[in-house]
C-alpha cells in the first residue's frame, strides 16, 4: 500500500493506494497516525481520498475506526471519499458507511468540511480530475 | 460424522414471533399468490418453497444447541440452550425409556447456554447417561446452581440420569464418542471455548460466544488455524463489523464479515451463521446472510466458500 497526501488550507487530502488487509493495515496506521495526533492535541480535518483503494479488510476498517475516533478527541473531522464500487459494498455490509462520513467525491468532501480549503483545492485541480 | 442439526441458533435470549409477526408473513404470502392459481398441492409446494424462510417460515428463537451427528448409537451435542428441549423430547420419541448417552461440549456458562437442561427429559430417566465437557473449572457448579432456590423449582439432583462432568484441557485433541475433539480458549467475558470435531475424515468448527478484536493479528491467525481446511464453521455473527468493533466492543461476539475473512483464510468449505442477535427479525437475518454473501463474492481469491444462516431445525449433511 501507498501513501501520500496534500495540505488545501486547514484540511489534509490523504490517499492510500492498493489494498488495505490485515497483512498492510498497520502502514495505514502509522501513515495517519501522524497527521491526527499533534502533540498540541488539536489536528486538521482530514479527507481520505479512497479512489485508488481496491480493497479494504476488517483489520483496515478498523484502522478508520480509531483514527476517526481520535480525530473526534482532538475536534477535527474525517471524511472518506471516492469508494470505488467494491470498497462502497464494504462499507455497506460492514455498516462504515454510518461510521463514517462518506462523499461521492473529494471537493464535496472539501466543501463540507471547509470553505477555505475548497477553494485552495479548486485553484489547484484542473477540473474533473479528482 | 454424517452432520449437524441446529435446535437453537438464537443469541443472548430465546425469542418468540408475535401475532404481529405471523400475521405480516400471512399477509406477504397471500399478495404474492394473488391472481395465481395452483393446480395441485405440489404446485402450492413450490410457490410456497420460492417465498424463502422470511416469509414461509422463521430462523427461530431456541438458544443455542447444536446436535452433532456422528453416525454411531452415542448423541453428540454443542451447549444446552433452550433447544435441548425439543432436541429431548424428539430423543424420547424415538428412544423411548432405552439407555441412551448423551455427550455435551459446552461453549461456557452463560445463562443462554445452560438455561435448557432443566427442561432436558432425558436427563430424568433412570439408564440414561449424560457427560458434559467443558474447559471452565466452574461448570458442575453453574449447571447446578441454576436449579437452585429461589430461581428454579427442581433441584439437580431430581436426575435420575448418570450426570457426568469432564474437564477438556484446550488445544490437545480428546476422543470423544469417535471423533478427535479439540478445544480452544476464545475471548468472551469468563471465557468461552470453540471446538474442533473431526472424524472419518470431516471437521466442523463450533464457535461461537467470540470476539474477534482485530488489533491481536497473532490471535486471528490462530483461529485461522483452529479453522483450517473445516467443512462447516459455526460462526457466532451476532452484530454488523461496525457494531462489533465500536459500540458493542467487548461484548464477546463477532460479526458475518469477520467470519467470511476468517473462513476464506482457512480454506473452509462452509460457513454457517449463528447466534443471531434477539433482536433481529427474520428479514433482518437475511439480510445478514446476503450482505456475508456478497461479502465472500467480492473478495474471493480461491474457492467459493459457502455461506448459509442457522435456523432452529435446519439440517447440513457433511
Amino acid at each position: 500500500m501507498e501513501f501520500s497526501s496534500t495540505r488545501f488550507a486547514e484540511v489534509i487530502v490523504a490517499t492510500p493506494v492498493g489494498r488495505v488487509d490485515h497483512t498492510n493495515a498497520e502502514k495505514l496506521h502509522a501513515a495517519l497516525a501522524p497527521l491526527i495526533g499533534r502533540s498540541d492535541g488539536l489536528a486538521d480535518d482530514l479527507v481520505l481520498d479512497f479512489g485508488r483503494v481496491e480493497y479494504i479488510s476488517s483489520v483496515g476498517l478498523r484502522v478508520l475506526m480509531m483514527a476517526a475516533k481520535q480525530a473526534r478527541a482532538c475536534h477535527s473531522r474525517i471524511a472518506v471519499a471516492r469508494l470505488q464500487p467494491v470498497v462502497g459494498e464494504i462499507f455497506a455490509i460492514s455498516r462504515f458507511n454510518h461510521v463514517l462520513d462518506v462523499f461521492p467525491s473529494v471537493r464535496e468532501a472539501l466543501a463540507d468540511m471547509s470553505a477555505a480549503a475548497l477553494a485552495a483545492f479548486d485553484n489547484e485541480q484542473k477540473p474533473g480530475t479528482r | 460424522m454424517k452432520g449437524i442439526r441446529f435446535w437453537g441458533t438464537r443469541g443472548s435470549l430465546p425469542v418468540a414471533l408475535t401475532a404481529v409477526d405471523v400475521r405480516a408473513k400471512i399477509v406477504s404470502a397471500l399478495r404474492g399468490a394473488s391472481g395465481r392459481r395452483f393446480a395441485s398441492p405440489a404446485e402450492l409446494d413450490a410457490y410456497v418453497d420460492r417465498l424463502g424462510i422470511s416469509v414461509a417460515g422463521t430462523y427461530g428463537g431456541h438458544s443455542s444447541c447444536v446436535e452433532i451427528r456422528t453416525g454411531g448409537s452415542e448423541h453428540v451435542l454443542c451447549d444446552l440452550g433452550s433447544g435441548v428441549r425439543p432436541f429431548g423430547q424428539a430423543a424420547m420419541a424415538r428412544h423411548g425409556l432405552s439407555p441412551q448417552t448423551y455427550h455435551v461440549f459446552m461453549s461456557h456458562v452463560h445463562w443462554d447456554h445452560i438455561m435448557g437442561l432443566p427442561f432436558f427429559a432425558p436427563a430424568y430417566i433412570p439408564g440414561n447417561r449424560v457427560v458434559i465437557y467443558g474447559g471452565h473449572a466452574e461448570l458442575e457448579r453453574a449447571l447446578r446452581r441454576q436449579q437452585e432456590e429461589p430461581s428454579f423449582p427442581v433441584p439437580f439432583s431430581t436426575f435420575r440420569a448418570d450426570i457426568s462432568f469432564v474437564h477438556l484441557e484446550p488445544d490437545r485433541a480428546h476422543d470423544v464418542a469417535g471423533m478427535s475433539v479439540t478445544l480452544k480458549l476464545q475471548r468472551h467475558a469468563g471465557d468461552s471455548y470453540g471446538y474442533r470435531f473431526e472424524s472419518q475424515g470431516r471437521s466442523v468448527v463450533y464457535s461461537t460466544d467470540s470476539e474477534h478484536t482485530l488489533t491481536d493479528l497473532a490471535d486471528m491467525q490462530s483461529f485461522v488455524e483452529f479453522f483450517r481446511d473445516a467443512d462447516l464453521v459455526v460462526f457466532d455473527a451476532m452484530y454488523s463489523l461496525a457494531e462489533a468493533i465500536s459500540v458493542k466492543a467487548d461484548w464477546g461476539h463477532s460479526s458475518n464479515v469477520i467470519g467470511v475473512e476468517l473462513c476464506q483464510r482457512a480454506g473452509v468449505r462452509h460457513l454457517c451463521l449463528f447466534h443471531h442477535e434477539p433482536s433481529y427479525s427474520d428479514e433482518a437475518i437475511d439480510g445478514a446472510l446476503a450482505d456475508a454473501r456478497r461479502y465472500e463474492e467480492i473478495t474471493r481469491s480461491g474457492r467459493p466458500l459457502l455461506v448459509s444462516s442457522a435456523y432452529d431445525g435446519m439440517e447440513i449433511v457433511l
